[in-house]
């Protein structure tokens, strides 16, 4: 494979381009309504109706606003098409020739779509993300021969410095960094491990990403491979995404067939294979340190760092572990320069952020915007606030890792920092809005209780103070607590905090302490009098050990 | 639980090997692991296969798998435990999983799962006495866009309330109980 073939793919592919593109969406939630039958009877209906050398039906990835799914779009009309079923379809197809119908149309000029940027999602209900021709029509793997064939792997680096990109897994290290620590350590085997264990519940970006535009993570992989001095790739995915897993196996068989993966990528001395390694459901396995145990066959329990992956990782050798988005964010910012990607964003985090909007909200749906919009904008703007006229009480972000944000902080902008200082984490994306019948010591006690079935068992804080907590929060639950419970269980947020061994508990007591902070008056609206007094509150507070 | 002691250990080596010998299931896990060339990292992998092939994953299955991949049987034991993936008890004819993901949660799916449990007479994560129904939780699908949402035998169904989820049981679960 040289740069004349990867063109003339295109080249062939842009020839072979219908007059009219009908867009069905086969994601995993539109398929879950059945969006594979629209998407066979629409085929059948342009083939019947004498159009099939001018009509185009393209399975695509996905489409956004998923809550009107299935959704089918037609370019030659700019329209977008609302939960469509198999029987619309002949209907849909008669539009094409002036007919009318009664399907529910979608506003692709709502503030929905309208305030969208996409870099990450730019091919996500465009293109068929089972052909790499369709990825290679939109300048896929461009940026990959421009990497391996006129960059070395230190200016790669110095790119993605420059370009400002933070991890999008949650915790927004900075990815340059991390990527020159790799590439500094000596070794002679490295690897590179994508993390698609996307666990917090209410979050579905990643798998979005990979159903949508496998190609992108894979180069994005490479590159990242080529930049590190790696020649073995591993991507953990979780097993509840079999749509996912299935499309990147495809992926990559289709790649490794062109050439674009395998050994001496175009005709570059540089070799790089990927594997899928498919999770068996433990959340702490997100965390990269378990993530590793579990690509080695162990249980997935995480250690202590440093050695930090970066030194010493898999199987003791240097490895770099990314999220998703933060691999699919890297294509684009090879192809465009760094400065494009620095231009956008605030100063501190660069760029645009994914986010998957769900819970008490019009629109639901996959949302990607730049660093910084206003949280306000993303909720009432464009996911259309709360339905039924309800009116929005918080905003979860960063699943039992993050906080709740309260209504009057809305027009925080969303970056990295700010939500950190609201007492919140940016996470890897979930945003789950919660309305005034959502009740908040449930949330956190729903959270809490997620930690003790998913704290891996390995260091102490974690296992047995989450038990604590949540009983605790059920004791407060069931109207059986006092203020001294009450402040026993947020000493004991204070302990889990700073001792636990790994992300997964220092955490877990993240949305108790934000409800704490901001709807304090719920939790105090349950307690019962205290039989010894009011003193005795105090008394508590000062038996903490001294010792910190 | 699994035999420490050594002559147990053979003599349970024995009749795994035994039992083995005449299913075709067994070659085809065989088959796998050796595609696989046997390495300890494949582990999760040959579980995930194990599983599709048998179901469930039993005592002697595991041992079996610890045999071929030349693993101690508790570290085969521990990985299959640690998973929430892996079920070492047979399931149902049906299987009626309930994602309880925090947007299926605040949209009412711990509502969902309680009518099941109430119909269906089991708590999440039992089976009914007549082998037809096992009813299971998710920590999040991610079809967060369609919440709440249930899997009946692996189906995605968006939009679920308690009546439209007895309405897919019936026939599932039987009035015996």
């Amino acid at each position: 494979m040289v740069i004349d073939d990867l063109n003339a793919i295109a080249e062939k592919e842009r020839a072979a381009r219908k007059k009219t593109v009908i867009r069905c969406c086969l994601a995993a939630g539109c398929m879950s309504s059945n969006s594979e039958t629209v998407k066979k009877n629409l085929e059948q209906a342009v083939k019947d109706a004498g159009l099939g050398d001018e009509v185009e039906v393209r399975g695509v990835g996905c489409m956004k606003l998923c809550c009107e799914g299935p959704l089918v779009s037609v370019d030659t009309q700019n329209a977008l098409y609302e939960k469509v079923t198999p029987e619309d379809a002949l209907e849909l197809v008669k539009t094409l020739a002036g007919g009318k119908t009664k399907i529910k149309r979608g506003d692709f000029n709502h503030p929905f779509f309208k305030k969208q940027l996409s870099i990450v999602l730019t091919n996500s209900g465009e293109i068929d993300p089972e052909r790499i021709e369709a990825y290679i029509v939109a300048d896929g793997y461009q940026a990959l021969h421009h990497v391996l064939r006129e960059l070395t792997p230190k200016e790669v680096v110095e790119a993605m410095v420059k370009s400002g990109l933070r991890g999008r897994g949650g915790a927004g290290f900075p990815t340059g960094l991390k990527w020159g620590t790799v590439a500094k350590t000596q070794s002679a085997q490295k690897y590179v491990i994508c993390n698609a264990d996307e666990g917090d519940p209410g979050a579905f970006m990643d798998r979005s990403v990979l159903e949508s535009d496998p190609h992108s993570v894979l180069e994005g992989m490479a590159i990242a491979a080529y930049a590190v001095g790696a020649n073995q790739g591993f991507i953990y995915c979780r097993a509840e995404y079999p749509l996912a897993i299935k499309r990147l196996q495809t992926a990559i068989k289709q790649a490794k067939t062109l050439g674009l993966l395998g050994s001496g990528i175009f005709e570059s001395p540089f070799n790089f294979n990927i594997d899928i390694r498919i999770g068996a459901g433990a959340f702490v396995c997100g965390e990269e340190t378990a993530l590793m145990a579990s690509v080695e066959g162990k249980r997935g329990t995480p250690r202590p760092r440093p050695p930090f992956p970066a030194e010493s990782g898999l199987w003791g050798c240097p490895t770099l572990i990314n999220n998703v988005e933060t691999f699919a964010n890297v294509p684009p910012i090879l192809r465009k320069g760094a400065d494009w990607f620095a231009g956008i964003g605030t100063e501190k985090s660069k760029g645009t952020k994914v986010f998957a909007l769900a819970g008490k909200i019009t629109n639901t749906g996959l949302i990607e915007v730049p660093m910084g919009t206003p949280l306000r904008q993303i909720v009432e703007e464009m996911g259309g606030g709360a339905p039924d006229g309800g009116k929005i009480k918080a905003v979860q972000t960063g699943g039992p890792s993050g906080g709740c944000i309260p209504a009057d902080a809305l027009d925080t902008p969303v970056d990295y920092d700010s939500l950190t200082k609201l007492g919140s984490i940016m996470g890897s994306g979930g945003m789950i809005v919660m309305d005034e019948t959502t009740r908040m010591v449930d949330v956190a006690r729903y959270f809490m209780e997620f930690c003790v079935d998913e704290s891996c068992g390995k260091c102490i804080p974690c296992r047995a103070g989450t038990a604590q907590m949540l009983h605790l929060l059920e004791k407060i639950l069931n109207r059986q607590a006092t203020a001294r419970d009450l402040a026993k269980l947020e000493e004991l947020c204070d302990m889990v905090k700073n001792t636990s061994l790994c992300g997964l508990g220092q955490t877990a007591p993240n949305p108790t302490l934000s409800t704490l902070r901001y709807f304090r008056k719920e939790y105090e609206e349950l307690l019962q009098p205290d039989p010894f007094g009011p003193h005795s509150n105090g008394e508590a507070k000062k038996s903490q050990p001294a010792t910190r | 639980m699994l035999p420490t002691l050594l002559h147990e250990k053979q003599k349970a080596a024995d009749r795994v090997m035994q039992h083995a010998s005449g299913d075709k299931r067994f070659k085809i896990l065989e088959a796998h692991m050796k595609k696989h060339q046997f390495k300890h990292d494949a582990l999760i992998e040959v579980l995930h296969k194990a599983q599709e092939l048998f179901g469930y994953l039993d005592d002697d299955l595991l041992l079996f798998v610890a045999y071929k991949l030349k693993l101690p049987a508790s570290r085969v034991y521990g990985v299959a435990t640690f998973y929430h993936f892996f079920t070492l008890k047979p399931q149902g004819k049906h299987t009626c999983v309930v994602c309880l993901g925090t947007a299926c949660y605040v949209k009412g799916s711990a509502k969902v799962l309680e009518a099941v449990e109430a119909k269906a007479k089991i708590k999440a994560g039992e089976t009914t006495p007549d082998n037809e129904l096992s009813l299971l939780t998710a920590r999040c699908i991610g079809a967060c866009g369609i919440a709440p949402a249930v899997v009946y035998d692996g189906t995605v169904t968006p939009r679920q309330t308690p009546e439209t989820a007895l309405e897919h049981l019936k026939g599932w679960i039987s009035h015996g109980h």
